[in-house]
């Protein structure tokens, strides 16, 4: 199947050498960030997890949110979903690999990193991250492959992959719980320490995966003879909505708690965000910026009219998956440091070779991201011809 | 073919019967390797702990932190971004968050107060690593590193509730102002912190920091011996400690 891959129009060359350039400017400066150190980034003494392991977490929501497509289709037999669970599959296959480059990219010894499985620590939260992330990973290749090489094959897929399709459920939410909880159970950073963490990723995850679905499926319509159905995208934009909603009142919770209680060492991280602490207002615009933007497409969102028009309802989903991206992309990790445990407020901000290797991640996502759709895409059109 | 096979089932018999009874060997050749490393002059404890007097300090002295630094290879960047370090002077009010007032004395507010490791009873460090990098040694309480198991993820950094922990953006060793050979130097990529000198105690010398102090304001000793220094110290002195609703069960101890 993988040679669907490797025919494509001029447009898709294009697309695939640029995301090959990106890629490799990534890739050169990992190399002088091996030899210098991670000294290279902006993270210091005090911030110690920035830009990369806030990626980690942003991504694995979105590997996560492909249950959202899964489970209304083999749970509730949702009809609607059987063009797109492939692409959801896809879409988590690729999030995870990202996650799984943003970890090793972060360490200080990456040649080191199988100490995790030489010294195996299950009292360490990023021993059991490790586990549920490859554990997904395999998990959703193995399901989406087959049931797409099934397809292809017009034959039913074999009965051994429902029972993966089962697992692979709760697995989703695991992801996402386990990678809260490497935040939420650390003492003394009050910022991180609520119980509301892994529900709050969990429906921030639900949000910004299936609206970046829904663009993929523009996209997707755009370039190629895919169309994933009018129907499957405004049930997917209801489910975004949803996820939305709550993942905005749970935010609204957390700031009555931290702001009622009037507990200093816990307002301060949420002051640094949006009002500045001590005249340092380093993520201040930013996050003012998404909380505009998941305003904005709250509003498109919930209101049936413009969420059934596609060019707001596209510009609603890139609204909140920018938001959703400043949220925890930016905001929620850096900030967990702030102020350190010794009351000291550092900036920080990414430098240039760590905004390019982060870059060079994402364009490996895309670059497989890329394959595997115009595998799956090419085999549909392929059986609609 | 028959003597062949015969001598084959009885090697194959001796070497099983050999794996079998390896664990044994080690077991045995563990406390005899035990016994060979412990020096005779050895400092031990059941429980290493330590007592500040920030009254003793006097100001702008910085001999405790000069000597760890020097005897523990720790480099010196010359800026606040990479910096490492293992024992240092924070203001009282930074020290210990929330137990500022407005009506503090402006002098004590800003009372410089040695910081260190804690070597908790109950390290989050410890629970946070996934390689076991970093641990406690039981025998004493010392919690510890393993500089080339630790992959340098920093989740202990983000564990600690003290900001006891220090990591190597970039090489250090070219920044360290005289090599001491009888000290391991780090190489980049990992954290690191305070070890109490556990490299001193196996040779029967208390911790620089301590021996560096003329004031006598680092008090050491066994906190499991009731006679120890520090016992007698924290019978005749209010003492509070960093943080003690974390739940960490911090193990340096300052009299106010």
């Amino acid at each position: 199947m993988l040679e669907k891959a490797l025919s494509g129009g001029r447009r898709y060359w294009t697309w695939m050498a640029f995301l090959v350039i990106l890629l490799g400017v990534g890739f050169s400066f990992y190399l002088r960030q091996l030899d210098y150190g991670l000294g290279i980034t902006g993270m210091s003494r005090n911030v110690t997890w920035a830009l990369y392991i806030a990626q980690l977490t942003f991504l694995v929501g979105v590997a996560a949110s492909a249950v959202m497509v899964v489970l209304p289709y083999y749970l509730h037999n949702y009809r609607g979903f059987g063009r797109i669970t492939i692409l959801g599959e896809f879409l988590a296959v690729s999030a995870v690999l990202m996650c799984l480059i943003f970890i090793i990219v972060d360490l200080g010894q990456p040649a080191r990193a199988f100490n995790v499985l030489l010294y195996p620590t299950p009292s360490s939260i990023l021993f059991w991250d490790m586990i549920v992330l490859n554990g997904y990973l395999l998990l959703n290749i193995l399901i989406g492959w087959t049931v797409l090489s099934s397809e292809r094959k017009s034959v039913p897929p074999p009965v051994w992959v429902k029972p993966l399709i089962y697992i692979s459920i709760p697995w989703a939410i695991s992801i996402h719980t386990v990678t809260a909880f490497i935040y939420a159970g650390l003492p003394g950073r009050s910022f991180w320490l609520t119980a509301l963490m892994a529900p709050r990723f969990l429906a921030s995850a639900f949000a910004s995966g299936p609206a970046l679905l829904i663009l993929l499926c523009f996209i997707l319509r755009k370039f190629t003879r895919f169309d994933a159905g009018r129907e499957s995208v405004q049930m997917l934009a209801k489910i975004v909505t949803y996820a939305l909603v709550i993942s905005i009142f749970f935010v609204l919770m957390e700031i009555f708690t931290v702001f009622y209680s009037q507990i200093p060492e816990h307002m301060q991280p949420f002051k640094y965000l949006f009002v500045g602490l001590e005249g340092h207002y380093a993520l201040v615009p930013w996050m003012w910026s998404a909380m505009v933007l998941a305003g904005l497409g709250l509003i498109l969102l919930i209101n049936p009219r413009t969420r059934q028009n596609e060019t707001l309802l596209g510009i609603a989903c890139a609204a909140v998956f920018v938001s959703l991206w400043i949220e925890k992309g930016l905001g929620l990790v850096v900030t967990g440091f702030i102020p350190s445990p010794l009351e000291k407020i550092t900036d920080y901000s990414p430098t240039g070779p760590e905004i390019l290797i982060t870059l060079g991640v994402w364009a490996m996502g895309s670059f497989i991201l890329t394959i595997l759709y115009k595998v799956a895409v090419s085999i549909k059109e392929e059986l609609e011809a | 073919m028959k003597s062949t096979r015969r001598t084959f089932l009885k090697i194959a018999g001796l070497s099983l019967l050999g794996v079998g009874t390896k664990p044994v060997f080690d077991a045995l050749a563990e406390v005899e390797v035990a016994k060979a490393l412990k020096a005779p002059e050895a400092l031990g404890a059941k429980r290493w702990a330590m007592a500040v007097n920030p009254k003793k300090c006097s100001s702008g002295c910085k001999d405790c932190i000069e000597a760890c630094h020097r005897v523990h290879n720790v480099p010196d960047f010359g800026n606040p971004k990479d910096e490492i370090k293992w024992i240092w002077n924070e203001p009282f009010k930074d020290a210990f968050p929330g137990q500022e007032h407005a009506y503090i004395e402006e002098s004590f507010k800003e009372k410089p107060v040695i910081v260190l490791c804690n070597h908790c009873d109950n390290p989050p460090c410890v629970r946070v690593c996934p390689t076991k990098a970093t641990f406690r040694r039981k025998e004493d309480g010392i919690v510890m590193m393993d500089y080339h198991r630790c992959i340098g993820c920093r989740f202990c950094v983000a564990g600690c509730p003290y900001g006891a922990r220090s990591m190597n953006y970039r090489d250090p060793r070219p920044f360290i102002k005289a090599i001491q050979p009888d000290f391991p130097t780090r190489t980049k990529g990992v954290v690191e912190k305070c070890n109490f000198c556990e490299e001193r105690l196996a040779r029967g010398l208390l911790p620089a920091c301590v021996l560096a102090c003329k004031e006598k304001a680092l008090i050491f000793g066994d906190l499991e011996n009731p006679k120890s220094p520090v016992r007698e110290l924290l019978r005749k002195n209010f003492t509070i400690r960093r943080k003690p609703e974390l739940g960490t069960n911090p193990q340096v101890y300052y009299i106010v």
